[in-house]
This record gives structure tokens, C-alpha cells and sequence, in this order.
């Protein structure tokens, strides 16, 4: 990436206004992966000054800036002691700490990526993302959002609940990307079932959510097959990394073995 | 022995550790040129318009290269003996481009940012033609990678381009048609092993400068300075004494730096512009635009008595050697001189095929070089012959395998790129070896395998392998020992030390035979200079043909003291007595310091040197045994490598830790062949696994437990008696693995690597009854 | 642009265009521990610490940094020297490229994690690549290292 000029604001309102001003202008989260892209960029913004920087441990939620590093979060006590570590499981698995070190929890939401071990126990568990201009919003809905301005990440907010927690991610070394990865919480007896890096983004299994949340008695024979309601629903599909036919396998055993997990 | 086999800390990790400058781009000159080059994004392209003006134009360019700009003379970029068994198929720069990454035009510029910028400015029209990207199709095809009538071999190699073969080779011991027609059972299987990278973690880089004297001098990380010399000199018509090249620390070269990467273009830059240039690969060019492992297709077929006597190899490969033939011939042949000999009571052997020219990165030397194809190729085969005679494998290997004082024909037959010398087994422990790889691998309870529960099975694998110990007659290695004042001594080797601790152990070796401590053997190594010749880090040459020159040369300078001190004694020198650091006679003493002392400025003085010289008359193997663990998720496919367990016969260990190093770092990386490292390209013919975030090399997590020990050997050819270590380690892996896997789960995984999927999709045909 | 940080405890400034990675800043002034590998985050030899934390300096703009206190194994001298006498003992030192940066982020690590298992280790080590070792022999000496320190 080429920057020509680099601007560090004390404000939001600086930031969002120069934001505005040139269509090649764009926040810069920690900045890691710059390098792969080719982009030729006028102003980038790094929101260092604006106070974006800290984790709040309320009673009924935890609100997590958006300028606050993956492993911050990742050491958080509170948070590991939420949904069975889920969250902290997921970031734990993403490449190595020295990138964890710098990586910002707005810069991995922002970019939707398909691969992320960050969103799919986030979207598992009550998360909201909090923009500047538009707003609070679910997890779920942020993934499709599209604006036509472009806005800024404030902060996510994670709803403290009972929650039983499964996060799997399937990677071939210890720094690799996901072949698939899931993530599966049961709320007080509500089930829900997340799959991401399919190799798309993460998503919900709604028919076989549905199904499962419809039964009395969750079986061996309920989770098997909500297992293939999820696998047949849920589209699969075929890059350099893996088949299509072989994500559809260890989605049914993962999701399987998670509705286990965390059914105690 | 004092020094040799001894555990001692290298002399260089601490100065490393601690950050010192000691790389190649740590002494670069402040404000050298900054050489970017400009890559073909076609597989196969003929440049029809190429302007430079523009970049020539831009601030702070320097020089702009295209093939224009220099004499169409061809040569090979691989770092070997002259003449070289590859052949001369390389222009500096060429009209045609072979392969996505290749050069197709050079800058010189003031910055980084700057010479990227010129790139683009190069304009440049290509005409695109069709590329063979199919190695299988590759022989006859109507396309020729290499049309020109200029390029040449040096001897026959097989070299024949109008069929796109860079080498070919056929060798043949009784007749395999008849052995095979007689065997009781047979087997026949098709291997397929992938074009591994290296992936050392410093990239290529090279940089120049002119000295005071008017000499190009180049600091570059390689494996072959020397030949590196004489390459440059040859390819650009310069003067072979107005050309210096040092070697520095190297980060790692595998192989991978056995042949030239930048110094063409840094050499042509700075002798046309007198200023300094360097030029350092990124880690996509390291991928993109160096050298691969050899991916090849293995055919074999095995035939054996009932009882399991094995009686006959028949094996044809196709070599995919890519855009340009480095290494091509001799790989190949490795492929079964360095491991068809494990089996040396067969009855009859063939071993043919072809190196074909592709529009792929090209190919070239790689830790194993095609040992470790051959392995994974035959040691499969045989297991796959166990289970049909119902035999367990290591029984079949005891009964079959090559013993000590033993030999095999192929000895005689095959050397690498030329033929061989027959050679019996003075040292071969490979019995022991497979003894206590099972001992210690729990074979007994453990083979095949054990259900652990919750869908997981744990299985065990094994294998067997040699490799060998530098090439004989034809690698040749020189040292020479200097003594000074104060009674230490300068250690002066051409061998080259790329991290596997040459430095460090052939000083042991001078220490050891002239009685003296390590901390008073300096070492200088790897300057075409200063010091004298080697080979280069390559066929496992270092510890048994240049310690043997250290040796010798350690030995003639003791004695070369022993007779300056009888002169101070005025007796004859066998009436000296030496422990080195004392020399005593009757009722007279002199110290070596003193010695030395009086030698430089007192009386009689001289400067006392020794250059000693050495090539090995035989090339003696090491062996190995490689036993692994594994846990495999039958439902997922997904493998534990629970215990990697090495027991290696490199005769002596000149240093038990430092050989461990070897060892170990040979595994994983094996490992990494035989699981991990996936090579993927676009239909188009673009390499996707290009840089770490997409090329896996095994993590510290993937690796639980390595248990490597050595066998209690010695070779007595071999310097205090030991042989090599640098390769074995890397040779077993892919095939106990793939054995492994068979005896956990009942698949057998006959391509490299074997992951996950490969397992799942093959344990679901199974079920599916396929 | 000009920028100021500390480096070593030193006070530094730095005349940095906005695209320039701290690596190249760094190797510009001398910092020779630090080393170029990937150019993506994905192999750990140019990782430096900056308040106390590992990142990797081929990812971090230069102008990110400003303000910041940086560390390299230059400014760890005793600690370094201390491992290495347990990698020369263990016969971990092969090309040496990647021990800086290993160092480095097993200070870092000292700092998190007190009693560290072998499993913690892996983990936190996980993106420091060793492609000479196997890394079984590092692992040893690291081990070693820290037991001695309790």
C-alpha cells in the first residue's frame, strides 16, 4: 500500500471528516497487512488519539473499543470465564502473539474476512457492533450492512449471559487459516450453530437452528440430524485450501461434536 | 578424544543471538543501488518490444538491463563442479521468459521505492505463447520449452531439448522383465511428490562493490562461492582474478543456494556503474523466481518370494526440472544410487526415465536430492509388498536389507551425474538401527495400530535410509592451518557454513589433531581469496571430505612443530615428545607458545602454514531408521505426530549435539514433505502457495516429541571416523508416514503431502466400498 | 515526516515517509538483530518489542510507532548472552537468523507467563519459524533456561 500523507486525530469527528474527504482516504486499524494490498492511499487515519482504547466490564455486558488489540481481549479474565472461553479460544487460534499484538478489534470486524476465527464465536454468542454514523447494530446485521458513506467502528458489545460454548477451528499448522471453523452455544437451552471460513463468511445454520430449538429432548438422533439439516443448508465450497466435498464432512462432525459439547 | 565427539557450544551462536552484523545484507556498502528485477507474469512468452526509456528517465535510476545489454552466451546457474553435469541453458537475460517470475529486465536504483517504480516504466509487449505446464505431457510435447540452438550440455547427460528432455538416464542390473516374471508376488504403485521450497528464512541477497583495487567484490549468501566465481566470470566474460566472492553468515540454504540468484545482475550493475549494488529476493521471489525440489512421478514395481526375499526393482520416474535444467541429471540419479542400494540382494534392478523441461519455477538442489523422493517412493512400495505377503515391515527389512561389509552393484554403476565406484560397507549399523527404532517405537504392541477411543487410532510406520558422503573423485576440499605467536592457531577452509555448524566442527577436528583447546583454532572460511578450495555445502561433503583435509592438515602441522622444536633441541624430531601444548625431549622443554614466539621474531624464524588437500575415494553412507507415531482422527482425517524417533549410523558424531541438530532439522523438515507443505498453481500456471501465509512449514505445534539417537559406528576412511549427517534426516519421513497412516486406517496415500483430506476422502471411498 | 521514539532507551528521531515500516527505519539506524524474512507477518525474525509487547516490524508503519518505547535484542545484551550459553549447550544454533527474534519474544513471554508449560511455550513461540532446528533443541534450551531462572 502506497500512503501519501498520515494523519493521527485527537477526535472522532476529525477522523470521520477526513474520512469523507477523499475517497482513497480510510482507517488504518493496526496496520498489519497493509502490505498486501496495492491500494494507493491519500490520507490514512490511525485513530491512536481518539480514546478508542478500552474494555468495560459492566454488569450486564462487556464493551470492547475498537482500537483495542485482539490480545488484549484475548487475555481478558472476565471474558475467559464467559461462554467457556469461546471468544478467547477463537482470537488464541488466530496466527501468532506478536500479531495479536497489533491487530485491533475493529480492523479484524471491519474487514468481514471469510477466514476470521474472530467473528464466528462472536456471532455464536450476543455481540453488537457499535458505528459512529449508523449506529448499533447486531453482529449479524453488520455483516451485511453496506453504507454508501463510509463510517467508523466504535466498539462491539458482548451480551454476559449462561452460556455453554464449542469453538472448533480446523487448520492444517499452527499458524494456518481455517479449513472451516465453528462455533456452537446453547443459552438456556437455545442452540446456536455457527460455521465460518466455508470458505465463505460465517453464517448461521437457521434451518437446523430451528429444528433443534424445536425439540424436546435434544438425542444422540436430534444432533445427528441437525448436524445434516446444517451441512445441507449451509453452502460449501472448493478452493486451494480444501474440497468442497471435505468442508461438508468436517462441518457435519464439528458441528455434531460441538451440540455435545454443550449439551450437558 | 578431547574435542572431536564432544558436545561443544558452536563458536558463532552467541555473536549471533546477540544481533551482531554478520549477514550478507548487513554488509552491504551504505547507499548501494538497489537492484529490482522485473518478472515475467507469463508462463511462456516471447518479448517483441521492450522500451526503457521511461524508466531510464525517471530520478534515480541508474541503469536499466534488458537482454540487449549483454552477449548471448549460455551457462548454468548451478553451483557445481566443472564441467557441470546440467546443462548451459541459461541466458543473464533472454528474449524469451519460461516461467511466471522469470527475469525479464533489471533496474538499478537509488531506493526501493524508487526502482519499483521504474519496473512499471518498462515498457514492454510480450507475445504469449502456450506453456507446457503439465510435466506428464511435457516429453515430445510439440511445444519446446527451449527452441534455441545456442544452449548445450557439457558432456551427455541426455540432453535433448527437441524433446523437451533437460537429462535422461537408463541403468539396468540383471533382467527385471525375467525377475519379474519369476516372482512369486508383485506389486506395482505410482508415487507423485511435490516441488518443495525450502523456505529458509534469510532470502536471497547479494551485493557488490568495486574495491580499491578495481576488484568486484561480492558478499552472498550461498552455498558455492567459489563456483559462484567462476559462473560470473564465465557468463559475463570478466576476468576470473578480478572477481572476489566472501561468503558471510548464510541464513539457511538447504540447497536453495546452490546455484546463482542475484549476483548476475548486481555484478553487471556495479561494474557498469563503478558504484555499489545490492539485491535482495522477497519472500515471493524465493518462492516465484529460485528453486524448487524436484516434483517427480515414481512407477515402481517390486517382485519377491513367498516367503519375503526380495528379488527384484523395477522403477521409471519423470523429473519435472522446470524452466532451466539446473541439477537435473544429477538429482535423478540420486533418486535411486542413494536408495535402491538399501536392498542390495535382489536379483535384478532398473532404474530409467526423463528430466523434462517445463514452464514451471524451475527445479533444482534440495536436502535428499531425490533421495527422498526415492525413499517415499520405495520404502511405500515395500511396505505395500508386506501387506500382501502378510509380513510385518520390519522383519522384511531385517531380512532384506544391507548389511555391514556388504555391497550392492549399483555402487559401481551410478555416481551422480557420472558413473560410480564400487564400495563395500565398512561402517553399516543399520541393524541396530531398526533394533532399537522398534525398541524404542514400542513396535511390538503397537503395530499396526491401536484404537484409542473417540474415533481416534493411533498407527506406526516405518522406514529405512542411506544417502551418502560427498561424491567421490570429483568433490575436492582444501584447509590450511597457520600458526602465530602466542601459540594459536588460523583455521583457513573453503567449506562453506550455511548454519549446520561447519565452522564449528572442522575446527573441532583441527583441534583434536593438533592437541590442542577450540578456543585456539580461529576459523575464516568461505572467501575465493583468503582461502582455499571446496566444493561448496552440498552432498553431504563437509564433515567427510573437507574434514578429512582439515585432518591431514591438522596432522602435518603438529608435525611440522615437532620437527621446528627438535631443531631447538638439536635432536631428531622422533625423540620429541608433544601433547600439544608442551615439547619435551630428555631433559629439555619448550611451550608452543614460546615456540611460536621464537618462530616470529627470535631465531630460525618461519612462518609455519600447511595446506592440505583431500578427495574421497569413496563415498560411505550414512543409515538411518526412522520410526513414527501417529494419532489419526478417523473422521476427520486429521493426524498427531505423536513421536518422531531417528536412529541415525553417521559413524562418529564430531559433535553429538550439533549432528542431532541435523538430524532433527532434517525430520521436520521431511515432515513438512510429507504433511504440510502444499504446492498449488492457477490454471494459468501461477504459483498460489507463494509466500508463508499460504506455504505451511511445520510450527512448533506440530511438533510433540523427536527421539533421535546414534548408532556406536565408525568409518574408518572417514576423519576420526565419521561420515556425514547433513541429509539423512530429511529422507525418511514421507513414507513411515504414508505407512503409518496405512496402518492406522487402511489408506493408502500415494501423493505428496498426505493431509487430512486426502486421509478422509480415502477412508470414505473405502467405506463407500471403491 | 519527522517522528520521535525511543529505542533502547535512547531517544530517537526519524525522518520516515508515511509508507515506511519500522523494520527499515530500524535496520537504517544499525539494528542489525532484526531481520528481513516474509514482508507479511508470517515468519517472526524482524519482531521487536514495542512497550514491552512483540510485534513484527515488517508490519508496523514506522509513524505508528512514534511516541513509542522501542526494544531489540540490543538492548538486551545480558539476557541474550544468557540464553545462548543454553542454546550452545542444547545444540540449537544453526544459522542463528531467527535467534534475535526468538530472544526477544522469549523475554516477552517471561513478562506474561510465569511458570510457562511446555504447551504455553509452543504457543507463545508459535510465530517465530525455525526452518534449521525442528525446533526440538530450542525448545530444550528455552525450557532449561527458565527452570534455571526460578
Amino acid at each position: 500500500m502506497e500512503i501519501v500523507n498520515y494523519f493521527k486525530p485527537k477526535t472522532i469527528e476529525e477522523a470521520y471528516e477526513k474520512l469523507q474527504e477523499d475517497p482513497s482516504n480510510l482507517i488504518i486499524g493496526g496496520g498489519a497487512w497493509l502490505r498486501l494490498s496495492s491500494k494507493i492511499v491519500n490520507t490514512a487515519i490511525d485513530l491512536e488519539y481518539v480514546g478508542l482504547n478500552k474494555i468495560k466490564d459492566n454488569e450486564k455486558n462487556i464493551e470492547i473499543d475498537a482500537y483495542v488489540t485482539l490480545r488484549e481481549v484475548e487475555k481478558h479474565e472476565s471474558l475467559s470465564n464467559l461462554f467457556s472461553g469461546i471468544v478467547n479460544k477463537g482470537i488464541n487460534g488466530i496466527m501468532a502473539v506478536a500479531l495479536r499484538n497489533l491487530v485491533t478489534v475493529g480492523g479484524s470486524i471491519a474487514g468481514k474476512y471469510s477466514f476470521s476465527d474472530f467473528i464466528t464465536p462472536l456471532l455464536a454468542v450476543n455481540t453488537e457492533v457499535v458505528m459512529y454514523k449508523a449506529g448499533k447494530m447486531s453482529l449479524e446485521e453488520f455483516l451485511k450492512f453496506r453504507s454508501k458513506e463510509k463510517d467508523i467502528i466504535l466498539k462491539i458489545i458482548i451480551k454476559k449471559e449462561e452460556v455453554l460454548g464449542y469453538y472448533y477451528k480446523m487448520k492444517k499448522t499452527g499458524l494456518d487459516f481455517a479449513v472451516i471453523n465453528v462455533g456452537v452455544t446453547n443459552t438456556a437451552g437455545y442452540y446456536k450453530i455457527v460455521v465460518g471460513a466455508r470458505p465463505s463468511l460465517a453464517a448461521f445454520a437457521v434451518k437446523a437452528m430451528e429444528y433443534i430449538n424445536s425439540q424436546k429432548e435434544i438425542t444422540e438422533e436430534v444432533i445427528q440430524k441437525t448436524s445434516k439439516i446444517a451441512i445441507e443448508e449451509l453452502k460449501f465450497g472448493t478452493n486451494s485450501k480444501a474440497s468442497k466435498e471435505y468442508r461438508i464432512e468436517l462441518a457435519k462432525v464439528y458441528v455434531k461434536r460441538g451440540l455435545k459439547e454443550v449439551t450437558k | 578424544m578431547k574435542v572431536v565427539n564432544q558436545a561443544l557450544p558452536s563458536i558463532d551462536g552467541k555473536g549471533l543471538m546477540l544481533g551482531k552484523k554478520a549477514y550478507t545484507d548487513d554488509l552491504a556498502e551504505p547507499h548501494s543501488l538497489i537492484v529490482k528485477v522485473l518478472r515475467s507474469p507469463h508462463p511462456y512468452a516471447k518479448i517483441i518490444k521492450i522500451d526503457t526509456t521511461k524508466a531510464e528517465a525517471l530520478n534515480g535510476v541508474e541503469l536499466v538491463l534488458t537482454y540487449k545489454d549483454f552477449d548471448r552466451r549460455p551457462f548454468t546457474r548451478s553451483g557445481q563442479g566443472y564441467p557441470e553435469p546440467s546443462p548451459y541453458d541459461k541466458f543473464v537475460l533472454d528474449e524469451y521468459v519460461r516461467y511466471i517470475g522469470d527475469e525479464a529486465a533489471a533496474v538499478a536504483a537509488v531506493d526501493v521505492k524508487t526502482a519499483e517504480k521504474a519496473l512499471k516504466l518498462i515498457d514492454i509487449e510480450y507475445e504469449v505463447l502456450e506453456p507446457v505446464l503439465d510435466f506428464e505431457t511435457a516429453y515430445e510435447n510439440k511445444i519446446l520449452v527451449h527452441p534455441e540452438p545456442e544452449i548445450h550440455d557439457m558432456f551427455p547427460i541426455g540432453f535433448d531439448p527437441k524433446k523437451n528432455l533437460a537429462a535422461s538416464y537408463h541403468m539396468h542390473v540383471g533382467d527385471v522383465t525375467k525377475s519379474l516374471e519369476e516372482s512369486e508376488v508383485t506389486i506395482e504403485e505410482t508415487f507423485y511428490t511435490q516441488a518443495q521450497a525450502h523456505a529458509m528464512l534469510e532470502p536471497h541477497n547479494v551485493n557488490a562493490r568495486i574495491d580499491y583495487q578495481g576488484r568486484l567484490v561480492l558478499y552472498s549468501s550461498t552455498q558455492t562461492p567459489i563456483h559462484v566465481r567462476r559462473i560470473i566470470s564465465q557468463a559475463l566474460d570478466y576476468p576470473l582474478s578480478k572477481i572476489r566472492v566472501i561468503k558471510p553468515r548464510v541464513g539457511g540454504g538447504f540447497g536453495g543456494k546452490q546455484a546463482i540468484h542475484g549476483e548476475m545482475f548486481v555484478s553487471t550493475v556495479t561494474l557498469k556503474t563503478g558504484k555499489p549494488s545490492k539485491m535482495m529476493y522477497t519472500r515471493k521471489e524465493v518462492f516465484e523466481s529460485s528453486y524448487s525440489r524436484h516434483p517427480m512421478r515414481l512407477d515402481i514395481k517390486l517382485g519377491a518370494t513367498k516367503d519375503g526375499i526380495l528379488k527384484v526393482i523395477d522403477c521409471w520416474v519423470t523429473s519435472d526440472t522446470g524452466a532451466y535444467g539446473e541439477h537435473a541429471l544429477t538429482v535423478f540419479m540420486v533418486v535411486a544410487a542413494k536408495v535402491f542400494p538399501l536392498y542390495n540382494k535382489v536379483d535384478s534392478v532398473r532404474f530409467h526415465g526423463n528430466v523434462v523441461y517445463t514452464n514451471h519455477t524451475p527445479a533444482g538442489a534440495y536436502r535428499g536430492y531425490g533421495a527422498i523422493q526415492g525413499n517415499f517412493a520405495l520404502e511405500s512400495a515395500i511396505d505395500i509388498l508386506c501387506h500382501k505377503l502378510n509380513m510385518d515391515p520390519v522383519e522384511f527389512r531385517q531380512k532384506n536389507m544391507m548389511k555391514e561389509t556388504e555391497t550392492s552393484p549399483i555402487f559401481k554403476i551410478m555416481g551422480e551425474g557420472t558413473e560410480g565406484i564400487e564400495m563395500f560397507m565398512d561402517s553399516c549399523k543399520l541393524d541396530y538401527c531398526v533394533k532399537r527404532g522398534a525398541e524404542l517405537a514400542n513396535w511390538k504392541e503397537l503395530y499396526p495400530r491401536k484404537e484409542l477411543g473417540n474415533s481416534k487410532v493411533k498407527g506406526v510406520g516405518m522406514a529405512i535410509a542411506m544417502q551418502g558422503s560427498g561424491i567421490p573423485y570429483v568433490d575436492m576440499a582444501a584447509a590450511t592451518i597457520k600458526l602465530n605467536d602466542d601459540g594459536f592457531y588460523n583455521l583457513m577452509i573453503g567449506a562453506t557454513d550455511i548454519g549446520q555448524g561447519s565452522d564449528t566442527i572442522l575446527a573441532q577436528i583441527a583441534a583434536e589433531a593438533l592437541g590442542t583447546t577450540l578456543d585456539k583454532v580461529i576459523v575464516y572460511s568461505s572467501d575465493t581469496d583468503l582461502t582455499p578450495y571446496d566444493t561448496g555445502a552440498y552432498a553431504s561433503s563437509t564433515t567427510y571430505v573437507s574434514g578429512n583435509a582439515v585432518l591431514k592438515a591438522g596432522k602435518e602441522m603438529r608435525q611440522m612443530i615437532i620437527n621446528e622444536a627438535a631443531k631447538v633441541f638439536e635432536v631428531n624430531p622422533e625423540d620429541v615428545e608433544y601433547d600439544g601444548v608442551t615439547l619435551k625431549t630428555k631433559n629439555k622443554e619448550i611451550t608452543l607458545k614460546e615456540l611460536s614466539n621464537r618462530l616470529f621474531y627470535n631465531k630460525d624464524q618461519k612462518q609455519l602454514q600447511i595446506t592440505s588437500s583431500y578427495y574421497g575415494t569413496k563415498s560411505p553412507p550414512p543409515f538411518m531408521a526412522g520410526f513414527v507415531e501417529i494419532d489419526v482422527d478417523k473422521e476427520t482425517g486429521e493426524v498427531d505426530i505423536i513421536d518422531y524417533i531417528s536412529i541415525v549410523d553417521c559413524g562418529t558424531t564430531i559433535n553429538p549435539m550439533l549432528a542431532k541438530g541435523q538430524v532433527e532439522g532434517g525430520i521436520v523438515q521431511g515432515i513438512g514433505m510429507a504433511m504440510y507443505e502444499e504446492v498449488n498453481y492457477t490454471k494459468k500456471g501461477k504459483l498460489i502457495t507463494n509466500d508463508f501465509l499460504n506455504y505451511r512449514i511445520p510450527t512448533r505445534r506440530e511438533i510433540h516429541k523427536l527421539t533421535t539417537e546414534f548408532a556406536d559406528s565408525y568409518e574408518k576412511s572417514g576423519p576420526y571416523g565419521a561420515k556425514s549427517v547433513g541429509e539423512i534426516g530429511i529422507d525418511t519421513p514421507p513414507a513411515a508416514i504414508a505407512n503409518a497412516v496405512y496402518n492406522a486406517v487402511g489408506v493408502r496415500i500415494t501423493t505428496l503431502p498426505i493431509t487430512p483430506e486426502k486421509i478422509l476422502l480415502a477412508i470414505k471411498k473405502k467405506e463407500r466400498g471403491e | 515526516m519527522k517522528i520521535k521514539m525511543t529505542v533502547n532507551g535512547t531517544k530517537k528521531v526519524y525522518d520516515v515517509a508515511p509508507d515506511e515500516y519500522l523494520l527499515d527505519t530500524l535496520r537504517a539506524d544499525h539494528f542489525y538483530s532484526i531481520k528481513r524474512g516474509c514482508d507479511n507477518s508470517s515468519c517472526g525474525v524482524c519482531t521487536v518489542l514495542m512497550d514491552g509487547k512483540a510485534v513484527q516490524s515488517c508490519s508496523i508503519l514506522s509513524v505508528k510507532a512514534e511516541g513509542h518505547s522501542i526494544t531489540t535484542i540490543e538492548g538486551h545484551q545480558d539476557e541474550a548472552k544468557k540464553l545462548s550459553e543454553y542454546f550452545g549447550h542444547q545444540g540449537a544454533d544453526q544459522c542463528g537468523y531467527c535467534n534475535s527474534s526468538l530472544a526477544l519474544t522469549v523475554h516477552a513471554m517471561k513478562t506474561e507467563i510465569k511458570h510457562p508449560t511446555n504447551e504455553d511455550i509452543k504457543e507463545y513461540l508459535v510465530g517465530n519459524l525455525c526452518r534449521c532446528t525442528g525446533y526440538e533443541a530450542q525448545h530444550r534450551a528455552i525450557k532449561l533456561c527458565l527452570e534455571d531462572e526460578e
